[in-house]
């Protein structure tokens, strides 16, 4: 039965542009699944979206509990949409715990849709809740749907012959349906999933369709008794094409198959647990078709170890971890560069120092990646912006390390490689190929005109030839003491030191990095926006909105860290203003600062959430807002704020899957 | 993996155009003639054939062989020549360590390569002091020794570097030393089995730590304290007048009296080098009471990590097709202006 909560006070209009929805239940409820599912269906509707998934850190959660809860959230709008939003419209509450966990989040007047039948003693106790929420005026500043959906599914499903506990089971196809309804979505690409999955099960499928069918209906009675209405988005125009739902560790995944075949090579990957970079190491585990070789190393700094011997032995390189992880392989980094072999280093960076925050996001590494070795020991960075963007850097990473035989850092971070978003799925006949090449004869010719080989003869762009060991005639030895700038052979002199660093150097200041270019707006005026990484979402929204309101603000999106655009410097000398926007104290601000000598200010968080679109959107209202000297500065912890990952445990480890979309939808 | 074609060379062969820059004396050149001898006796390839070390004396090793040669990071080689293995398994890979870098800093990595198993020869060069550092006790010095970094003397356990491996799970263990004329014989032993085979190389580093292996490897006068170990072959040593054999109420190695060269009598073992459990008394012999064994120790094939994974390879890969598109587009997609599609 319904119950009309009090005082709604602004309610989704009927035609928002935008809406952001949180589907929370009990692990076991298949929240995931539900939120997997609207999102086709939504993606059908041709909204834009994101999503973040948003489930527990246990291994095996108890039922009923606060830290069993897991969520799906959506943003979706018939804009463009960034990130997968400040702030829930809806949300779904299956149990007393998701409701607890999640209800903070919810904007002042928003839809709380809760399955009463789950609001038993024992689930509030579980919950900690002394009282009945849904039975007193504590959620009085929300809009209240309460009725007992355990038991409509039981009654849906009925006709079935499913138990009660299987029947239950069906809960989240029927809230599917209700929020189909609700947002106007067609069922038939459900009915059809449905069908397919439990093709061996036509009982199983029958009763879940008529579960959904049933939320569906319900739909239209409740609206003329309460609160729910159904809300129409319309479709953003977008390029027509095949699409799927991506999270930002299969794109990096993905990519790096794609980068090895680019360059005609076998791939092989170290890698060691480390939450959240594991993901990249089980999905490439199940890739052996590609020519892909996994190794799971007996620590990171194997892991890497490993993965330049495979390409001192002629394979793609590739290794992956988080910051604890990547600080350990510093050393091999440098022989990396020493030696100069191609290697891609994947790091998804998460709330540091130590151990930090293993399971929050954060951009703190950045030092680290551009700088952290001993030694000049320069190395190319990029950065992905999203989860579908991973996947083209990673192969831009490949592309770097074969054509200029060097380490390449790839940094991603914990919210892009658990966030889903849609990706139009590239063709591949596309795709530039880089094939690598290997010396097999001689390149030079000695003193007394006999041919001889040079190792560390470099090509135009500054890279030594790569000699696979195996190869006739061209024997010789490499390794981490400073060598010959020609034979390889040791060398200490002093002019010969010099001359290798600045030919290392060299080298990667001379990496071919596509000039800047401005994402949203003119390429000078009263500020710049510039972002790298993750921020992009929330960046580009904000500047979107800014700019709708006549504000003269521009958004630049750095992808390569290091080298940078060479344009960057001159094009941000043409704002007046320069704010970088990232999740730590001010580092990319530095390199900008440092590179450019721009007056760059810093906008920091670090309280291991990304950043909101309304926090932005305050930063750039500084600078317009006529009072002098209050830009930039840091934004405050906001506890409230989702998407938010629970808490890992103290060694890092998350638990064994991926992403749960993709294990439940099994991609 | 392909059989090796054997090649004919020499020693000139396998030397480099490198000076060799190891302390007059020091023990490494002759492990270096040694290996360098032994090369051209297996029908080696300069070309397939990669020494990869870590750092310390041991390893500039790389350098003065004529083959591929990659002279890594402290204590990391058996990382990078498993990664190189698994890359081209065809690769013919020997390892070179020390005590320093193999059982301190590297420790964890042998540690891993011995139990996985990935067919390489390792040799760890034991001179019980660090040398390039100028003189540290390491690991493995005895109890006792005054150093730098241990003026009244080390108060810490050595490690023992046979016991480890073997402790370790690996399947071959040598022993050899220096200026032993039978080191050849060892790392053709340990070149023969598949998989990783340990060989431990006493080395007299004549700088730092100057002849504390004389008791039983002197060049001459120390014979009689070399227990050499040969399969099927009694264990006899010290001019066949002694022996070992089993203490069987205490289940322990003892040495006996062999009269008249009757050492079926005295008990003597027959050495089989596929026995696990005379091998672990044997790394555990003290010297002193027992002679110093040597030889091939333990000699126990079993299938290698790489074998292991080209098998899962192949086997994951039957019947897939590496086709990037399909990859791509897997799970669950749709088309704009289109229909759901069913899960690839």
């Amino acid at each position: 039965m319904a119950t009309a909560a009090t005082a709604p006070q602004d309610g989704l209009p009927a035609t928002p542009e935008s809406v952001v929805v949180r589907f929370a239940g009990d692990s076991g409820d298949g929240m995931q699944l539900t939120g997997g599912q609207f999102t086709l269906s939504t993606a059908l509707a041709g909204n834009d979206l994101a999503t973040f998934p948003d489930f527990p850190a246990e291994i095996r959660a108890p039922q009923g509990t606060l830290f069993g809860v897991s969520a799906f959230q959506i943003n979706f709008g018939s804009r463009e949409i960034n990130t997968a939003g400040d702030a829930p419209d809806v949300l779904v509450a299956m149990n007393p715990a998701a409701l607890k966990t999640n209800i903070a989040a919810l904007k002042p007047g928003g839809l709380v849709i809760a399955d009463t039948g789950a609001f038993t003693k024992r689930n509030l106790d579980k919950a900690h809740y002394e009282a009945n929420p849904l039975e007193d005026d504590s959620l009085a500043k929300y809009d209240l749907l309460a009725f007992d959906i355990s038991e409509k599914t039981i009654e849906a499903v009925k006709p079935y012959g499913l138990g009660n506990k299987d029947a239950l089971r069906s809960k989240n196809m029927w809230t599917l349906g209700l929020a189909l309804w609700m947002f106007d979505r067609p069922r038939e690409p459900i009915h059809d999933w449905l069908k397919a999955k439990f093709k061996s099960k036509p009982e199983i499928a029958d009763a879940n369709i008529a579960a959904l069918d049933a939320g569906h209906a319900y739909g239209e009675t409740a609206e003329l008794a309460g609160p729910l209405k159904q809300v129409h988005i319309d479709p953003v125009p977008s390029a027509p094409g095949l699409y799927r739902t991506v999270t930002g560790a299969e794109a990096v995944s993905l990519g790096l198959v794609a980068g090895a075949q680019l360059a005609s090579l076998p791939m092989f990957f170290g890698g060691y647990p480390i939450t959240p970079a594991s993901a990249i190491l089980h999905h490439l585990a199940r890739l052996k078709e590609f020519d892909v070789t996994t190794f799971q190393a007996e620590d990171e700094i194997a892991a890497i170890c490993a993965a330049i011997g495979a390409s001192y032995a002629g394979s793609l390189g590739i290794t992956s971890s988080s910051g604890p992880g990547i600080a350990l392989k510093g050393e091999a980094m440098g022989l990396a560069i020493m030696t100069e072999l191609p290697l891609v280093i994947v790091n998804s960076q998460r709330g540091g120092p130590s151990t930090g925050l293993p399971t929050k996001t954060e951009q703190s590494d950045l030092y680290q990646a551009v700088y952290g070795r001993n030694g000049d020991a320069p190395m190319p960075v990029i950065a992905a912006s999203s989860p579908g963007d991973a996947f083209e850097v990673a192969i831009e990473a490949c592309r770097i390390a074969v054509q200029y035989m060097t380490p390449v850092m790839l940094l991603t971070d914990g919210y892009i490689a658990n966030a889903a978003e849609p990706w139009k799925v590239p063709d591949p006949a596309t795709f530039e190929p880089f094939p690598a090449e290997f010396l097999t004869e001689k390149n030079a010719v000695d003193d007394q005109g006999a041919e001889t080989f040079l190792p560390y003869k470099r090509d135009e762009k500054g890279a030594r030839p790569w000699v696979k060991p195996g190869t006739p005639g061209l024997m010789h030895r490499i390794g981490g003491i400073e060598k010959h700038e020609l034979s390889g052979n040791i060398d200490y002199s002093p002019d010969n030191h010099q001359r290798m660093t600045d030919l290392r150097k060299g080298k990667i200041d001379g990496i071919a990095v596509p000039d800047q270019e401005v994402c949203l707006g003119n390429t000078s005026g009263k500020l710049a926006v510039v972002g790298w990484g993750s921020t992009f979402g929330p960046i580009h929204r904000a500047v979107d909105n800014a700019r709708r309101q006549g504000r003269d603000v521009s958004h630049i999106h750095v992808r390569h860290i290091w080298p940078l655009p060479k344009n960057l410097g001159d094009l941000l000398r043409g704002f007046e203003h320069v704010l970088v926007p990232e999740m730590n104290t001010g580092q990319f601000k530095t390199v900008l600062r440092d590179q450019f000598l721009v007056d760059a200010t810093p906008l920091t968080k670090t309280s291991g959430q990304p950043f909101q679109i309304a926090e932005m959107e305050e930063a750039i209202g500084k600078y317009f807002d006529g009072v002098e000297g209050n830009e930039g500065g840091e934004v405050p912890v906001n506890d409230d704020q989702l998407p938010h990952l629970e808490s890992g445990h103290d060694d890092g480890s998350l638990k064994n899957q991926s992403s749960p979309q993709s294990q439940e939808l099994g991609s | 993996m392909n059989a090796p074609v054997k090649i004919e060379t020499t020693l000139k062969d396998w030397e480099t155009d490198q000076e060799v820059r190891w302390c007059p004396g020091c023990g490494d050149y002759a492990i270096l003639k040694a290996v360098q001898r032994t090369l051209p006796q297996l029908g080696a390839d300069p070309a397939n054939t990669v020494f990869i070390s870590g750092i310390g004396c041991s390893s500039r090793f790389p350098y003065y062989v004529e083959s591929y040669g990659f002279h890594t990071i402290h204590g990391r080689a058996p990382a990078f020549a498993t990664g190189a293995k698994l890359a081209n398994p065809d690769l013919d890979i020997w390892l070179v360590t020390g005590d320093g870098d193999g059982l301190s800093i590297g420790g964890n990595h042998l540690m891993h390569v011995l139990r996985r198993n990935v067919n390489m020869q390792i040799m760890l060069f034991n001179n019980e002091i660090y040398g390039l550092t100028k003189g540290q006790a390491s690991p493995t010095s005895r109890e006792g020794t005054k150093s730098p970094s241990t003026p009244i003397g080390s108060y810490d356990h050595p490690a023992r570097p046979a016991a480890f491996a073997l402790g370790a799970g690996a399947r071959f263990v040598g022993r050899g030393f220096d200026v032993s004329k039978h080191l050849p014989d060892v790392l053709k032993a340990a070149h023969a089995h598949q998989g990783a085979a340990f060989i431990e190389i006493f080395q007299n580093c004549i700088v730092y730590n100057k002849d504390v292996f004389n008791d039983f490897a002197a060049p001459k006068g120390a014979e009689d304290q070399q227990l050499w170990l040969e399969n099927g072959k009694p264990m006899l040593f010290a001019k066949d007048g002694k022996g070992i054999a089993l203490d069987r109420d205490k289940l322990e190695l003892k040495v006996v009296d062999v009269v008249d060269g009757d050492w079926e009598a005295a008990g003597v073992i027959v050495h089989d080098v596929t026995n696990r459990s005379i091998a672990h008394m044997l790394v555990e012999m003290p010297f002193g009471p027992f002679p110093m064994a040597l030889g091939v120790l333990y000699d126990d094939p079993r299938p290698t990590f790489e074998a292991a994974a080209m098998a899962e390879k192949a086997a994951a890969s039957q019947g897939k097709e590496a086709n990037l598109a399909k990859l791509l587009g897997k799970g669950q997609t749709w088309t704009v202006d289109g229909t759901a599609q069913d899960p690839v």
